[in-house]
């Protein structure tokens, strides 16, 4: 819900280099995991990471993605950093746009800090 | 690499052998299937002829979730059934609840959930809209909807505190009253959704494309709609006016002048002019009920669920010990059962409440319309083209929240 | 406040179906597991009930028989629902499935079969459709924890 507010006018993620989404995993560098991820999800989950190609970066969008929310039961996961490694949380439920605009901005921060293998590698 | 990952549904072409036709996977995690929904499409050149519906993606265990919390705090978790029109959840489950406790809500509370309830519905077509739109390539038109979305979520934050899931419903009464200006700020909203929305209607109604696509595609008659379980916009589309709003009144709809907009075929462009048609119409109750909201307590004065005033919780013994009960225990719900159904934007949203006496359910369910809808969804789609699951697929509505519970 | 058609019904299809009540509204039938499919055929047939609303089971557990099945029907004619409730015990849990007259209760009954384990006869098709393939047992019963977890993926250390 929020992810299509903050990609739309007029929180508009374009600005911030997140334009719309590429829609295959395979051309993709940011993997923004939206809303609960259940038990059913997870393989699903897991084999989209897998499809990325480095280097790639996951945001967890959301509380329930960030540690399982509210939701302590049977059917989620609770966090999906159990299943795949996590580079920026942004909790809330849902978290408000501006919320979703900073955590981009930090990942960008922290990918500008970071020292990448395959990156910063001199060709 | 681990390659070993384990598939979680099994699909009704397993067993099968045809080497006519490809078994296609659509989903769940797909940009055009809203929300996480599986679709396994055998197919026949560009003709689907199977499909194989999956849902479940995001079951959330609500109903386990409710039977360990009292009767108020599990509204957040009724907020995110359906949550794009929250408050509608919200409103369908307090009215069950107070049912059962025989408590009678305010005026001023009537009307303004009536008020809320068809903000909500605006706000769950705009979303329908706007993404089956974009979908299909109208950028511009989704831009324009979602302007409009976006002034109703933040007018929606001046009042609950959040812009979508509200938990605005308390059993006996709302949350809050209106801020100062509410209703003038909404009068403002109305007259910009009015020239979004014949903008809207300008690009797309008579646009080639936009009736090439959606004419006779999805066909469904009243017949197997009524057999497979649709009801809301979709069955109104096939041309039948059934609206629990109007057949079966509750909050103030009995005191209204709308009307119910039917379709004519049952197909794609039908669905999306009845919900236009049905946002006008719930501007126009919304005009109405501005005008009506009589003065009053928005909280019925029942101590059974009502919180107490915090001057009082702290000054007077009984009151903090009501104040305590409430919290901890939760509203003591007489022993019984009892199914309450409001037309939500997708169609008759049903709670059927057991109570065994205590501050805690014994169980809550959730009708939902979503999932009722996706069990029929495969005669929509059978017989059509590949490209034509999308538009078919985005009219139907189904909110993964609803759907999955 | 009871609809005529409530009268109608408690005349035509009372002892047959059972007892009858009316509860905030709706028309509630306590019958026999053997006298749901004669009752929801003439429900359906002779007073207009087209619309299978839900169907959906409550775990009393310590009663015998355990389960309470619930189905709900909306008659779009009359504008009136009815609730029928029926009884089926813990060692046998199957019941007559409504499929051969309401194509909803397709999805319905998979996901009561998912979540307390009633086996519809009739119904062919009662893979998971909540839960996922693998799952054990049936959440929404009174003696299954609530966090207890059957992850499918393996959880990273």
């Amino acid at each position: 819900m929020e992810f299509m507010a903050v990609s739309a006018s007029p929180y508009d993620t374009d600005r911030f280099g997140a334009a719309l989404p590429r829609f295959s995993p395979r051309q993709a560098d940011l993997l923004m995991v939206v809303g609960t991820v259940t038990h059913k999800q997870a393989p699903i989950l897991l084999k989209v990471y897998e499809q990325m190609c480095e280097p790639k970066w996951v945001m967890a969008f959301g509380v329930c993605a960030t540690s399982g929310g509210f939701y302590q039961n049977y059917a989620t996961v609770l966090g999906i950093d159990k299943i795949i490694p996590v580079d920026v949380y942004v909790p809330g439920c849902p978290p408000r746009p501006e919320m979703v605009i900073d955590g981009i901005m930090q990942l960008q921060d922290k990918i500008a800090r970071s020292s990448h293998p395959i990156l910063t590698r001199s060709f | 690499m681990d390659l070993s990952i384990p598939n979680p549904v099994r699909s009704i072409f397993e067993g099968e052998q045809r080497d006519d036709s490809v078994i296609v996977n659509i989903g769940p995690s797909h940009p055009a299937t809203h929300g996480t929904v599986q679709i396994i499409a055998e197919l026949d050149g560009e003709r689907v002829r199977r499909t194989d519906v999956h849902c479940g993606y995001l079951h959330r265990g609500f109903e386990k979730e409710c039977e360990d919390h009292t009767w108020h705090n599990l509204i957040p978790y009724v907020d995110r059934l359906n949550y794009v029109s929250a408050l509608i959840n919200d409103f369908a489950y307090c009215d069950g609840v107070e049912q059962l406790m025989g408590v009678q809500i305010t005026p001023r509370c009537r009307y303004l959930r009536t008020l809320l309830s068809e903000y909500s519905r605006v706000v769950d077509h705009l979303t329908c809209i706007a993404a089956g739109l974009m979908e299909m390539g109208a950028m511009t038109a989704f831009l324009y909807l979602v302007m409009i979305r976006d002034y109703m979520y933040e007018h929606l934050a001046a009042l609950t505190g959040a812009r979508v899931t509200h938990s605005y419903g308390r059993i006996g009464g709302l949350a809050r009253d209106l801020p100062a200006g509410w209703l003038t700020r909404l009068e403002e909203i109305l007259t910009q959704y009015e020239d979004f929305v014949a903008r809207v209607h300008a690009l797309v109604d008579r646009n080639r494309i936009f009736i090439d696509r959606l004419r006779n595609v999805g066909v469904i008659s009243t017949g197997d709609a009524l057999h497979w379980g649709y009801t809301g916009p979709i069955l109104r589309s096939t041309g039948v006016p059934r609206d629990l709003r109007k057949d079966t009144p509750y909050l103030a709809y009995a005191e209204l002048d709308f009307e119910v907009p039917v379709g004519i075929n049952g197909d794609n462009y039908d669905r999306y002019y009845v919900r236009m048609r049905e946002m006008d119409e719930s501007v126009h109750m919304m005009r109405q009920l501005a005008g009506m909201l009589p003065e009053g307590p928005i909280n019925v004065d029942d101590r059974r669920c009502t919180f107490p005033d915090k001057t009082l919780v702290y000054s007077e013994i009984e009151t903090l010990i009501n104040h305590f009960k409430l919290v901890m225990d939760g509203p003591r719900v007489p022993a019984g059962e009892v199914y309450c159904a409001h037309e939500a934007p997708n169609g008759e949203l049903g709670f059927y409440l057991v109570s065994t006496g205590g501050g805690t359910p014994y169980k809550v369910h959730v009708r939902s319309p979503s999932f009722v809808h996706m069990g029929g969804a495969h005669r929509m789609l059978d017989g059509g083209q590949l490209a034509d699951i999308v538009p078919t697929f985005g009219s139907i509505n189904m909110i993964g929240g609803e759907c999955d519970r | 406040m009871a609809a005529p058609i409530f009268d109608t019904l408690r005349q035509q299809l009372v002892p047959a179906a059972g007892v009858a009540a009316v509860s905030h509204g709706v028309l509630v039938f306590t019958l026999a597991p053997a006298e749901l499919m004669p009752t929801v055929q003439r429900l359906k047939s002779e007073f207009a009930f087209d619309l299978f609303l839900d169907v959906t089971a409550i775990d009393w557990l310590g009663q015998t028989p355990r389960f309470e099945i619930v189905h709900h029907f909306y008659s779009t004619v009359h504008k009136v629902r009815a609730r029928l409730k029926t009884r089926v015990p813990d060692a046998d849990t199957s019941l007559d499935s409504l499929l051969p007259l309401y194509g909803s209760a397709a999805f319905m009954e998979r996901e009561c079969h998912d979540m307390y384990g009633i086996v519809f006869r009739g119904n062919a098709d009662l893979r998971p459709i909540l839960l996922y393939e693998g799952f054990v047992g049936h959440p929404l019963r009174k003696d299954y924890p609530k966090q207890q977890e059957q992850p499918l993926v393996p959880y990273r250390t």
